[in-house]
């Protein structure tokens, strides 16, 4: 970390956006991670998204595990509600936070060690309830905070600067998060912002479970030549299937849409995600294809990055268990004591 | 876009935006640095050699640093440069054993500078450690030159010109003082190695009006009425007075009648305020003394009775622009003001007298009577004759004297060592890197958020009833110290090593203000719109590097770039670096 903290002169001419907030309004404190490390650019693209969005901080909750990752919630959004929980137990408290205020936005940060190992099992139910969040994984392929041992995600053959090699398969998160009913599932790389800043913005507005597998290089342990997940075979290796943009509702779409060279998704609320076709045909609807297309890329050293998979057609979990409508804490007493006549009624349905 | 060639010297001196619109090229951080550590002495060194008076520059220079300033672009005010100066003045110890040395055994050559102001002044001090021999002529009978005459001593007192001037004289100049030269012919005729024309611009302009000679007794021309006071010729003036003119010599006079006698002083000018030339710090101080300053008045005559000044009346005017946009003063029809006064105090300009210089030595004029010059050499059309300060190109300020007395000193040195003069030397540059530890930087980066501190003033009350009593006490060392924190540290450069960097964006997410961007090669205007906050102010250029492993390039404007070093310190692979560049403009003497 630097003794300093970050000057508070901002450029002049900084935008506002529709809250008359600049960017500078959405970080949080100075990072203490390593220079360079990746996730420093996640913590910059959410919040290059949140303030373009103009989203109010304090109707985000922001909620982290354990690890280099799950210490990024410190560096954005300062104004944010934030909940940084045990190891691997992000699911468990988001899922909490969601069930009694459904009417913010909820953003889960984990790293590959957080969800992929000792969390795996609270990744797939958290997917599998479909609760509406938009959950990240900042995935280097290694343990960073206990000195770059290899992780569940690395590929095989990978090695750290330590020169072990990977002899497991890894775990493909994005994979995972397909087959057990994600409704919005993309991968993307901390270098590249441009695709990375709409995919947060989208996926912040997709209504359900949306999952972001960031592929962030450990510049400290795992960003040699001989690593998959470093800087240099990443900015070699990825491959964007589609090109994105992100148009809140609020926007007039201007732009002249080519349905040859374009799909335009709009979500629930009005937004558009416009995918500009990159010549390869994809088909974000298709979830098989979707799965065919990050093996094969797999298969040849490459990396599927953008937005690989959406359904719109799902429900989230407080539509499919008919949860109550209002926050938790907006409930009235008569709501939750609503007296001795609903009691009546209700006794009267078993008998 | 071309990658920045940052070995061209210009490239890096402009991004110090004070020690570029120096004229004399101070190198402002450093020596305000030296002032943090309390190295009074060495931040005066680093002045004198730069621009000589840095005790009379401290409390008088015109500033040209000041608007410039990075800090005044990214807050509201910026650095108090000049009164920094100052406190290096204040403060320094004795610096006898740090002036040049000047050489016994003399080399030969003889040059005459005639006028001991500025930038004669500057010529000696660059020449004589070459060990040439210097003759100073001077038709008052004391140095200083404009420094002496026009500044007033509650701006300049005598203590701080005379110590200044003696460190230059005593270095070993032959004054001839209180002897005018009344003939270029003569004095080329002596036989001078070069000769040097110092004189300044000492003619006053008047307002001619109806009722001008009636009134004549009562009408002065500011810079000659300046000099008079200076001087104790003159000790009182009427108790109301109108200042005509907007520049700082009116300022100058207004303040200056408010200590001798005058109870009602006002300035008077033709256009509107902000169109006035003095320095905005300069109005402030007269409007402080209860100087009102009336706008778009037009004078139109004198008026006498018994045959002694009374009034003055003026035409009321708007302003109007042509359709080629010319300003117009247009009158609003309105009654004519009159303006009681017992003495008018004429500040409009003024100009070069060289009547001295016969017209058939080969030294040419042009049709505005000032000397043909090489804007570069100073040299006139006569090749042993130079000019500087006012004589050369009419009225400036010091700090532009002094620059070009550094100059001319060049020209002399290689146009008596039969060298082509036009062939300058080049500057004296380093970049060397401030890395001291991974997070630790050789200079301060955590730069204060402080407002500019105010300079404390003494008493109105007694500075009004003595002239000679200063008015600004100066910053004390406590303040001071406050102030240079408030300093960006613009001469330590952010340096870019293309191959190093691996493209994780460190640096373009920790920027604070927007400065860096990783994109792909386009045109100048095709960078300028790529960042994350555009770069809009054409003045300052943008830094990029070579093409880098994706093919993209990193652009940086340097227009805010506030050199805190965030960029270098989140680099993980030394991409970055944070070097200091000095430069030293070329003289004579170095």
């Amino acid at each position: 970390m630097s003794y300093i903290g970050k000057p508070k002169f901002q450029h002049p001419q900084l935008e506002t956006n529709e809250l008359g907030l600049t960017r500078r309004d959405y970080e949080g404190s100075f990072t203490t991670l390593c220079a360079g490390c990746g996730h420093d650019s996640i913590s910059a693209a959410i919040i290059q998204a949140t303030a373009e969005m103009s989203l109010e901080p304090h109707r985000v909750a922001k909620i982290s595990g354990i690890g280099c990752s799950s210490k990024i919630p410190a560096y954005f959004l300062s104004k944010s509600h934030s909940f940084n929980s045990v190891h691997g137990r992000m699911p468990s408290v988001a899922t909490g936070a969601n069930l009694a205020n459904k009417e913010l936005h909820y953003l889960g940060i984990s790293g590959d060690g957080d969800s992929a190992s000792i969390g795996l099992g609270q990744f797939c139910h958290i997917v599998r309830r479909r609760i509406n969040m938009l959950y990240i994984i900042a995935n280097n392929g290694t343990y960073g905070l206990t000195k770059g041992q290899l992780s569940a995600t690395a590929d095989l053959g990978s090695r750290t600067k330590s020169g072990d090699e990977s002899r497991f398969d890894n775990i493909d998160m994005a994979t995972l998060a397909i087959e057990l009913g994600a409704s919005f599932v993309a991968r993307s790389f901390s270098g590249d912002k441009k695709q990375l800043i709409p995919l947060i913005q989208a996926g912040l507005t997709h209504k359900g479970f949306a999952f972001i597998d960031i592929v962030s290089p450990c510049v400290t342990f795992n960003n040699t030549d001989a690593s998959t997940q470093g800087y240099k075979n990443t900015w070699e290796n990825y491959v964007a299937l589609s090109e994105i943009d992100f148009v809140p509702m609020r926007e007039e779409i201007t732009t002249s849409y080519d349905a040859g060279k374009e799909k335009e998704i709009t979500l629930h609320d009005g937004s558009v995600i416009r995918l500009h076709k990159t010549g390869n045909n994809y088909d974000p609807y298709d979830k098989e294809n979707a799965l065919h297309h990050i093996s094969q890329h797999k298969r040849q050293g490459k990396i599927a990055t953008g937005l690989l998979y959406i359904n719109q057609s799902t429900s989230d979990y407080h539509e499919l268990q008919d949860t109550v409508d209002k926050p938790f804490n907006t409930l009235t007493h008569h709501d939750l004591c609503p007296g001795s006549d609903v009691l009546a009624d209700i006794n009267n349905t078993f008998r | 876009m071309k990658p920045t060639d940052i070995n061209d010297p210009n490239y890096f001196h402009k991004v110090v935006d004070c020690q570029w619109a120096c004229p004399a090229h101070t190198p402002v951080p450093e020596y305000i640095r030296l002032i943090a550590e309390k190295r009074y002495t060495d931040a005066y060194m680093i002045n004198w050699y730069s621009n000589v008076f840095p005790g009379i520059l401290g409390r008088t220079c015109d500033r040209p640093c000041e608007p410039a300033c990075r800090r005044g672009r990214i807050d509201e005010q910026p650095v108090a440069i000049c009164r920094l100066k100052r406190v290096a003045a204040d403060y320094k110890s004795d610096i006898s054993k740090h002036l040049p040395i000047i050489p016994k055994k003399k080399n030969g050559k003889h040059i005459a500078l005639i006028g001991a102001g500025p930038a004669a002044l500057t010529v000696a001090a660059d020449l004589l450690p070459l060990g040439y021999e210097i003759t100073l002529f001077e038709k008052d009978g004391v140095a200083g030159g404009a420094m002496r005459t026009q500044i007033p001593r509650f701006r300049l007192p005598v203590e701080v010109l005379e110590e200044e001037l003696s460190y230059v004289i005593d270095l070993g100049i032959n004054c001839r003082f209180g002897e005018e030269i009344t003939s270029m012919r003569d004095l080329l005729a002596e036989g001078f190695d070069a000769i040097f024309v110092g004189t300044g611009a000492p003619l006053g302009k008047h307002v001619e009006l109806p009722g001008f000679e009636e009134a004549r007794d009562n009408i002065h021309t500011g810079i000659e009425w300046l000099a008079n006071i200076a001087f104790e010729h003159v000790s009182s003036i009427g108790k109301k007075v109108l200042v005509l003119g907007g520049g700082n010599t009116a300022m100058d006079c207004c303040r200056t009648s408010r200590r001798i006698g005058g109870e009602e002083v006002t300035v008077v000018v033709r256009s509107g305020f902000d169109e006035m030339k003095a320095s905005a710090w300069e109005i402030e101080d007269a409007m402080n003394e209860d100087i009102p300053i009336l706008n778009f008045h037009v004078p139109k005559r004198y008026i006498c009775e018994d045959g002694k000044l009374v009034a003055m009346e003026f035409e009321k005017v708007r302003k109007e622009y042509d359709k080629n946009g010319k300003r117009l003063l247009i009158p609003t029809g309105e009654d004519p003001v009159i303006l009681p006064c017992d003495d008018v105090l004429c500040a409009i300009g003024q100009e070069n007298s060289l009547p001295w210089v016969e017209h058939d030595l080969g030294i040419e004029f042009d049709k505005s009577e000032l000397p043909i010059l090489n804007k570069r050499t100073f040299q006139s059309t006569h090749e042993r004759v130079f000019f500087g300060g006012d004589a050369a190109f009419g009225p400036d300020n010091i700090i532009s004297a002094v620059a070009h007395g550094h100059d001319v000193a060049v020209s002399i040195h290689l146009s008596c060592n039969e060298q082509d003069i036009n062939n300058r030397p080049d500057p004296i540059t380093s970049l060397a890197s401030q890395k001291m530890g991974i997070h630790q930087w050789s200079y301060d980066n955590d730069i204060s958020n402080d407002v500019r501190y105010i300079v404390p003033h003494a008493e109105k009350a007694k500075t009004l009833h003595d002239v000679n009593m200063e008015v600004e006490l100066g910053f004390d060392e406590a303040l001071a110290l406050k102030e240079t924190m408030r300093c960006l540290n613009c001469d330590v450069q952010t340096v870019f090593t293309d191959q190093l960097c691996i493209e994780c964006d460190a640096c373009v997410d920790v920027c604070p203000t927007d400065c860096i961007t990783f994109t792909a090669n386009g045109k100048e205007s095709d960078l300028r719109s790529a960042l994350l906050a555009p770069a809009k102010n054409q003045d300052q250029d943008i830094y990029v590097s070579g093409p880098l492993n994706t093919g993209r390039v990193m652009a940086k404007n340097e227009d805010l770039c506030l050199h805190c070093g965030l960029c270098a310190e989140r680099c993980p692979t030394n991409a970055w670096d944070m070097r200091k560049y000095l430069f030293d403009t070329a003289k004579a003497s170095a």
